[in-house]
């Protein structure tokens, strides 16, 4: 059955080169969650502002990003752009697809997290005084990040799996692009993509164990 | 004022694609349910230590892209020589995606059932088997299927990554329409278009379950 002589010789030579391309990887997924994460709490607002035109704004936003495939994002943003001359680098493309992923995603578990916050609390914050900009940031923020927690870690572990989609639209510098280029070159394919899905589990792991010690850190109280 | 190149055929052509995408979801997600159902069962009834193994496989599945597992899949089936056309090998390594999610919403169900009802189960005289079916299948489906339908739907969108092998589903059909007609916005919204009248309703109705069966 197994005719074929497996050389893993050759995919463990190419480690350093596909080490860089991690570190590309998680460079894409970081910044991705950064914008990500700004852009769900103006999606947020949006939401709480009781404007019409900014809530719509904002529930389409989640609606497109939670109920279309990633791939279809950054397609969009790669190849979709180009009808009004905005030509995006694969790099680009990709950021601004899972960005505009992550924000749909996370707008999403910040409302749930809000959910969880009593309203008397920022009745409270107001009766003591408090702009309403204050009771929203002193009283309700905190308490929702600490809820929004989790599910932003799980967003983030989402996020460095949704990088390896760029290889679609041509990135050759993330660990998906490293791996494709070296397969292409040499066709050992088996070897090199067991080692690039390890070199992923490894990274997976160590954002989820990293945000745990963090969030008991963080959250000890 | 609004001039396109693209035919009724074209059209076809993506009914054709999502047809595709239908077909591999339907597939994947069955398979996987099954193995998932009896994946969490197992879990369940051996224990955290006797499943450990079983736990960390399926931790695998996600824990490393998808498109990565895709691509490993069709390598090893040229590699053991098994000869599976793309819609196999697609269909596999989905269904096997499918499962280690579906353990993990079966598994949560089964442990939202209080041991206290399932002892007073089996002290009437029930098999274990029958507690299963009788008691524990209609409790946990209650809590479970919101999430299934999640993952439905979740599968349902990561079956675009399928492209890779070449399988032509709606994605991939809508990037050939763009190739051949140079319009990529319009033929991309009318693709999203797609994926969404697909996926909105059946998120809505699993908000609508989710928030039905919540509170009792």
């Amino acid at each position: 059955m197994f005719s074929y002589t497996f050389h893993w010789n050759q995919a463990l030579k190419a480690l350093p080169q596909m080490l860089d391309g991690a570190l590309i990887t998680l460079q894409v997924a970081l910044l991705s969650m950064v914008i990500g994460l700004a852009l769900a709490l103006a999606l947020t607002a949006c939401r709480l502002s009781g404007n019409r035109v900014l809530g719509g704004i904002a529930a389409t936003w989640v609606e497109i990003a939670r109920n279309t495939p990633a791939l279809f994002q950054i397609y969009m943003a790669h190849f979709g752009l180009g009808n009004f001359g905005i030509h995006l680098s694969p790099y680009t493309a990709l950021l601004v697809g899972i960005a505009f992923n992550n924000a749909g995603y996370l707008a999403e578990n910040f409302r749930g997290a809000l959910k969880a916050i009593p309203d008397t609390q920022t009745r409270a914050g107001r009766s003591l005084g408090m702009t309403p900009v204050q009771a929203f940031r002193y009283i309700v923020l905190p308490q929702m990040l600490r809820v929004a927690f989790l599910p932003a870690t799980n967003q983030m572990v989402w996020a460095i799996l949704m990088t390896s989609l760029g290889v679609t639209v041509g990135m050759n510098s993330d660990l998906a692009g490293v791996t494709q280029e070296l397969n292409a070159r040499s066709f050992r394919t088996f070897e090199f993509f067991a080692l690039a899905a390890v070199i992923y589990y490894v990274i997976a792991k160590a954002v989820t164990l990293a945000a745990r010690a963090l969030a008991s850190r963080l959250f000890r109280y | 004022m609004f001039n396109t190149a693209l035919t009724l055929s074209d059209l076809g052509f993506l009914a054709q694609g999502a047809l595709m995408t239908l077909a591999v979801t339907a597939v994947s997600v069955a398979a996987g349910t099954v193995l998932g159902v009896i994946f969490g069962v197992v879990r369940n009834q051996v224990g955290p230590y006797w499943s450990a193994p079983l736990t960390f496989l399926l931790d695998v599945f996600r824990s490393v892209p998808l498109l990565i597992q895709l691509v490993l899949g069709n390598a090893f089936q040229s590699i053991a020589k098994l000869g599976w056309p793309p819609f196999t090998t697609s269909c596999v390594v989905l269904s096997l995606y499918t499962a280690a999610y579906c353990t993990e919403i079966v598994r949560g169900g089964i442990a939202s059932v209080p041991p206290t009802t399932r002892r007073s189960a089996r002290s009437l005289g029930m098999t274990w088997w029958q507690d299963m079916r009788y008691i524990v299948a209609p409790l946990a489906t209650r809590v479970s299927l919101p999430s299934w339908i999640g993952l439905t739907l979740g599968v349902m969108k990561d079956s675009a990554l399928v492209l890779w092998l070449g399988l032509i589903e709606l994605l991939r059909a809508s990037q050939v329409l763009v190739t051949r007609l140079q319009e990529p916005l319009l033929i991309l919204m009318i693709c999203g278009a797609i994926y969404f009248l697909i996926s909105f309703p059946i998120a809505r109705l699993g908000g609508y379950l989710e928030k039905r069966w919540s509170n009792d």
